[in-house]
């Protein structure tokens, strides 16, 4: 044999720095041997997609962690917290000279004796006055501003988004769901600040001339105008629960006679339900958590009423209003967390629960044999 | 051919998939009470055919048909014949059983109730005897209320039967209904078609030759788009007329 073609080790290494890195470890074995190699390309390209994905993992855990932990002292460590004011706060001025009048020592006198825990009695009080003399942190109202806002987003929003959903799933020529499903979808990619800006501009205006109402923000208005960022979460998921309908069940109806509404309503709907539903949850989580919107159009009054027409105070909005002027450990501080908190466990809830049906019911549903 | 009531009459029914010549210039006759068998070889066309008959081709795109199919002597392709009417008097039992995933009841309930019947009572009686017809009743009914989903293979297919036989059609196309069954489901489903052609016209499409022997009484061969031969089924598997048949069904190609 030709000594010229005869392909020693050395002669398949790559040329080049990083080509030798990437190879190292492999260049000493025969090439035929089908013992076992250790590639370094393949070891870090394993451990790099693993570790991002930890990542992202450990973010949520962090952030959850931090949540609760800016929380808990509601619940306990009230003792020592105490102190912590009265030592510290001539020292969180920010560059004001602290003065010794007396004066000043009587007002941290009040604020001090003002500072008592906080009890979970308080927390499900009717009246949500964090800044006062006596301050009450009843969340309330603030819970039930979420929920009403929310419902009627979710009210407005289900009934177009799944109808939408049905028809582009079912009824559209493929021509029209390419352009009706990417748009509908843009709908969710619209800054909320901008869903906002509309609805505290011009959306108000209208409903409050519609309806000849007192308040111009108001619950209503809210829901509204988070109905549009609603639609299009609750369209894309129905859509997809809707798409996966077997043919072969609308093929079986429509032999029997039934024509196509009937077909989509009693045969494709049903069995797209778990989807659906998952969806409508998640679309609930979505304007749970949203707060740009019913920050700007709800009017931010934590009034404890179940009048859609009342301006009202959300707990995602609570947050986005308060936490920039509190006193950083402030009981005050530590509720707005609990109120993060309470929607982190909401919206997490709600997502698990579409989650699981998402996966349990419709998989179970269509998986067959 | 023998005389016979015509059901369904074929006159030069040609038909594209886009550019693609699926059938060529049928023509054929299907008679009353018959059991009527399509084989070929795949893609010879015998399903797209099947599918004519009560135009379940119109639910896929860039289909076009040109020529006759007379069913109580009006044209189905008419302008002006409604193809759900239609299909509501030429039923179709597919290759896959397709049960929706319902209650057992309201599968074969689904077809009445879509018609207006709300009465509980005739309900249940119009689900009893289709189950009955279908040889399931005995199997399932203690538990009518069980998903439609969670019976064996060969009984689905069955109750696919019962569901299309509810609405009281007139013809019931078959398209493979045993190719996916096991032989003791398959020769039920055979037992059934027997039973069934003394009230129903039937034309089933199939890839076994020895179920087109068993159960046909006519039987068309297909082949590229064209019908080869059509004649009664003995005469097809002994004498055929024409050699490519007697390659076919002796089992030379295909």
């Amino acid at each position: 044999m030709d000594k010229k073609i005869s392909h020693k080790p050395s002669d398949i290494a790559p040329d080049g720095f990083i080509r030798k890195i990437l190879f190292f470890g492999i260049k000493k074995k025969n090439k035929n041997s089908l013992e076992k190699r250790f590639r370094l390309s393949e070891f870090l390209a394993e451990k790099i997609i693993a570790a991002t994905s930890f990542v992202s993992f450990a973010f949520i855990i962090l952030i959850f962690v931090f949540v609760f932990r800016e929380a808990l002292p509601i619940f306990s460590g009230y003792t020592d917290k105490q102190s912590v004011i009265s030592d510290e706060l001539e020292q969180e001025t920010y560059g004001d000279i602290p003065s010794e009048s007396s004066d000043e020592a009587d007002r941290h006198e009040e604020l001090h004796q003002s500072e008592e825990p906080v009890t979970i009695p308080d927390l499900l009080s009717t009246t949500w006055q964090p800044v006062s003399l006596k301050p009450k942190y009843g969340l309330v109202p603030l819970f039930m501003a979420s929920l009403k806002v929310s419902l009627i987003a979710v009210l407005i929003a289900a009934p177009i988004a799944i109808l939408a959903a049905l028809f582009t799933a079912f009824f559209s020529s493929k021509w029209t769901k390419e352009i009706l499903k990417p748009s509908i979808e843009l709908l969710a990619g619209i800054p909320s600040v901008v869903v906002g800006f509309f609805a505290l501009i011009v959306l108000a205006t209208w409903i409050q001339d519609m309806f000849g109402l007192e308040y111009r923000l108001n619950a209503f208005v809210g829901g509204v105008a988070l109905a549009l960022s609603v639609i299009p979460i609750i369209y894309t998921i129905s859509e997809d629960a809707l798409s996966v309908v077997p043919k072969s069940y609308t093929e079986a109806s429509l032999a029997l006679g039934a024509a196509k509404w009937q077909t989509a309503l009693f045969v494709v709907l049903p069995a797209a339900t778990p989807g659906i539903f998952a969806a409508v949850l998640l679309g609930i989580g979505r304007a749970f958590g949203e707060t740009m919107i019913v920050l700007m159009a709800t009017g931010n009054a934590a009034l404890f009423s179940l009048n859609p027409f009342e301006p009202v105070r959300t707990l995602s909005a609570t947050i986005g209003a308060e936490m920039a002027e509190v006193i950083f450990g402030d009981t005050h501080y530590n509720v707005l967390f609990l109120i993060g908190a309470l929607l982190f466990i909401i919206t997490f809830a709600l997502n698990a629960i579409a989650e699981l049906f998402i996966r349990r019911r419709l998989m179970r549903k269509f998986g067959g044999k | 051919m023998e005389n016979g009531q015509i059901r369904i009459q074929v006159k030069s029914l040609n038909l594209w998939y886009g550019e693609k010549q699926a059938l060529e210039n049928i023509s054929l006759d299907i008679l009353t009470n018959q059991v009527t068998a399509l084989i070929g070889p795949s893609g010879c066309g015998k399903s797209t055919f099947l599918r004519a008959l009560n135009r379940m081709n119109d639910l896929i795109e860039n289909v076009r048909t040109e020529g006759e199919v007379l069913f109580e002597g009006i044209n189905i392709y008419d302008k002006s014949v409604d193809a759900v009417e239609l299909r509501k008097k030429v039923g179709m039992i597919f290759q896959k059983s397709n049960p929706f995933p319902k209650s057992i009841y309201e599968n074969v309930a689904y077809g009445p109730k879509i018609y207006g019947i709300r009465d509980k009572k005739s309900l249940d009686e119009i689900v009893e005897k289709s189950l009955r017809q279908a040889a399931l009743w005995d199997e399932v009914k203690d538990d009518l209320s069980k998903s439609g989903l969670s019976i064996s293979g060969g009984q689905q297919q069955r109750l696919c039967i019962a569901r299309a036989l509810a609405v009281d059609p007139e013809v019931i196309l078959m398209d493979e209904p045993a190719s996916a069954l096991d032989p003791i489901a398959t020769s039920k489903i055979e037992e059934l078609i027997f039973e069934l052609k003394k009230q129903y016209t039937i034309v089933i499409v199939t890839h076994n030759m020895q179920q087109a022997a068993r159960v046909s009484d006519y039987t068309a061969f297909f082949y590229m788009g064209e019908l080869v031969e059509y004649d009664i089924t003995r005469k097809i598997f002994t004498t055929p007329s024409i050699k490519h048949t007697e390659e076919y069904v002796t089992g030379r190609f295909g």
